[in-house]
């Protein structure tokens, strides 16, 4: 691929992928390990005459960015564990209302202040039920920096296809190394931009009228049409409802938009599977590691791979459950105390028995450490 | 136009109680839009949550009702992001000062050109009645059964330390005044902030024994008075209307804009200006 070809670290390629996908607003407040999103933005975005605001806590960045999205930009916003909790409520906002956002988390341990230089990846289940009621959404997550670059094009891309704040669920590693990344020339990767309404001013726009394809066009708010928009549950013209059958509606949409579309939404890497009798399955900084140990093991005539995943929610258990059939041994790595090892025990019957290889005391799991799992499971000891 | 001209009507009736202030206020925050001679289609109104901020439905600009406190963060991105547009954000006591104050302080600091309408009925109306940070030492709500111990600030005050370029306080049975007050609110480039105090007779005034809504509007009248006069030598427990702070201070959405123009890249460059 034609493109600029760079050494850098894993937060300056998450911005390079939010440039890139056409990031107009960031706010956001310094926390570690995402601060050098926040800096290096300050400095590029009214380089593009974009607006880079540093918001007096995670909870007015997240509300800031939900506003500058309704008027018709693409936003983002970094974090870590405890700012990712303090917008838990503004991204139920964001579900709510289906405003287009993403949110990058950049793990480190928890809970509460926790080892704020570290490796974790703790988050994986906050993601999915950080904010209050029933509801789905999307995360996405990267082992590599070219791969965070991509994901995180595709993350801008999601969140406008489905109008929904999409998690950028990144972990300290991945975030702090450096290594070589290459940027595509603009129009080389898919760009998706915002469904607009084709409604003509001074005609009547209903903000939450379904089209036939299930999409919802938007209107930039403050443009031509004059709309309400609210977090309490609404009708087609964004008005507060308590109807139960707008409001069953209502939900049934924001949770089957994504997950009859999770197919659509899975997005995954295979290393080695093919032959493989031991199957490992593994996301972020830990899928490094995991593969480093398939790779020695194949130069040995060991018949093992690596399921890498790169979506986490909606769970792409359909894939998981595929992949999974005929192994002898199934093993998640992770760096928690198994947050997706338990979403693969539900989706996997054959083989019968799943096995976690974690650490979660803030250092990376090794390759040496996930090939000691993997001996004791099979019965060879140590 | 007449003030339902701008008005959602199909979204009536309003939630609001019989001798409410916040309808009074609504009505006048219309008079001064038109004052301005704003349109509809230049004018975003921005709340939080509770029975003030339900205003934004009923009215026919863009709106939009978001989370308790929040108004002015949310009312931050649309503003940065289309500066052209003015940005009104009504709010609660307690929604402006106890869940949303640290937003509040960063409003003002920033001198953001938003027009920040607080009513303060010193109590929290919807949740049924309880103190707030505005409710007057030793009054009565249904979490202050004995009064409470608790002591309101002194909103110009406060917003002028943080940072406020216009401060001004008025109530709801000054509505000729509260017009005046909120258009100049509007037009002025920076962060403007107008309390209004209002009548809750339903809880504020039944648990204080204040009397119905016209009793508590003849209090506003007996109880205040404009800034500098003399009554308030003779007696220190009436509180001033009137305009506290109006200064000019660099806008923030201004100098953003000042700093895209000096530091924008073109073909390929930096050009520092």
């Amino acid at each position: 691929m034609r493109g600029n070809v760079r050494f850098m670290q894993g937060n300056e390629a998450i911005v390079e992928g939010a440039l890139y996908a056409g990031l107009h607003f960031y706010a956001g407040y310094p926390i570690t390990p995402s601060t050098e999103i926040a800096e290096i933005l300050s400095e590029r975005l009214p380089m593009i005459g974009g607006k880079f605001v540093q918001m007096e806590d995670e909870i007015a960045s997240m509300c800031a960015i939900i506003g500058a999205s309704l008027t018709g930009f693409k936003v983002m916003t970094a974090t870590s564990g405890p700012g990712f909790s303090l917008m838990q409520e503004a991204i139920g906002y964001a579900i709510m209302t289906e405003v287009p956002s993403v949110v990058v988390n950049v793990q480190r341990g928890g809970p509460g202040t926790g080892l704020p230089t570290s490796v974790a990846q703790g988050d994986v289940m906050q993601a999915r039920w950080g904010t209050h009621g029933d509801h789905s959404i999307i995360a996405l997550t990267a082992s590599n920096l070219q791969d965070a670059f991509y994901v995180t094009v595709d993350a801008f891309n999601l969140a406008e296809t489905f109008r929904t704040p999409v998690i950028l669920l990144f972990d300290e590693v991945v975030a702090h190394m450096r290594e070589k990344v290459v940027i595509p020339q603009p129009g080389d990767i898919e760009v998706v931009e915002r469904l607009r309404t084709s409604v003509p001013e001074g005609t009547n726009y209903h903000p939450y009228l379904m089209r036939e394809d299930g999409r919802l066009p938007m209107s930039d708010f403050g443009g031509k049409h004059r709309y309400n928009v609210t977090g309490l549950v609404h009708d087609m013209w964004g008005f507060p409802s308590s109807d139960p059958k707008v409001a069953y509606d209502l939900i049934h949409h924001l949770v089957d938009k994504l997950e009859h579309r999770a197919d659509f939404i899975a997005r995954y890497k295979e290393h080695y599977t093919e032959d493989a009798e031991v199957l490992l399955i593994s996301y972020g900084s830990s899928a490094r590691s995991a593969l480093q140990m398939v790779e020695d093991r194949r130069k040995r005539g060991v018949k093992v791979g690596l399921l890498e995943l790169q979506s986490l929610w909606p769970f792409p258990g359909k894939t998981v459950r595929k992949k999974c059939v005929g192994r002898s041994h199934v093993l998640v790595v992770e760096m928690n105390m198994g947050q997706i090892c338990q979403e693969v025990k539900k989706v996997v019957s054959e083989p019968e028995q799943v096995f976690l290889a974690n650490r979660f005391d803030g250092v990376l799991i090794s390759p040496t450490e996930i090939l000691q799992q993997l001996n004791m499971i099979q019965g060879k000891g140590v | 136009m007449a003030v339902k001209d701008y008005l959602r009507e199909r979204f009536f009736p309003q939630i609001w109680c019989p001798g409410c202030g916040h309808g009074i206020v609504m009505a006048n925050m219309i008079r001064a839009i038109e004052l301005n001679a704003l349109k509809k289609d230049e004018v975003v109104v921005v709340s939080g949550i509770g029975c003030s901020s339900r205003m934004p439905g009923y009215l026919d600009f863009h709106t939009l009702h978001t989370l308790h406190g929040r108004a002015l963060a949310f009312a931050t991105g649309v503003k940065m992001s289309r500066p052209e547009l003015t940005v009104i954000v009504p709010m609660g006591d307690g929604d402006a000062l106890a869940i949303g104050g640290n937003h509040l302080i960063h409003a003002a600091r920033r001198n953001l050109d938003l027009t920040a309408i607080i009513m303060n009925n010193s109590i929290y109306g919807m949740t049924g009645g309880q103190y707030s940070p505005m409710t007057p030492f030793a009054k009565k709500a249904t979490t202050a059964p004995f009064g409470t111990i608790e002591h309101a600030p002194d909103l110009m005050e406060l917003v002028r330390g943080a940072g406020a370029t216009f401060a001004a306080r008025t109530t709801t049975y000054h509505a000729k005044e509260m017009i005046k007050i909120i258009s100049k609110a509007i037009k002025h480039k920076g962060f403007a902030i107008v309390e209004v105090m209002s009548q809750c007779p339903t809880y504020y005034g039944r648990k204080n024994k204040l009397g119905n809504a016209v009793d508590m509007m003849k209090g506003f009248k007996e109880g205040t008075v404009p800034i500098g006069s003399k009554k308030k030598a003779n007696n220190p427990d009436l509180i001033e209307r009137g305009i506290f702070v109006e200064e000019k201070r660099p806008e923030y959405s201004m100098s953003y804009l000042e700093l895209i123009e000096k530091y924008r890249v073109e073909t390929g460059k930096v050009v520092r200006r």
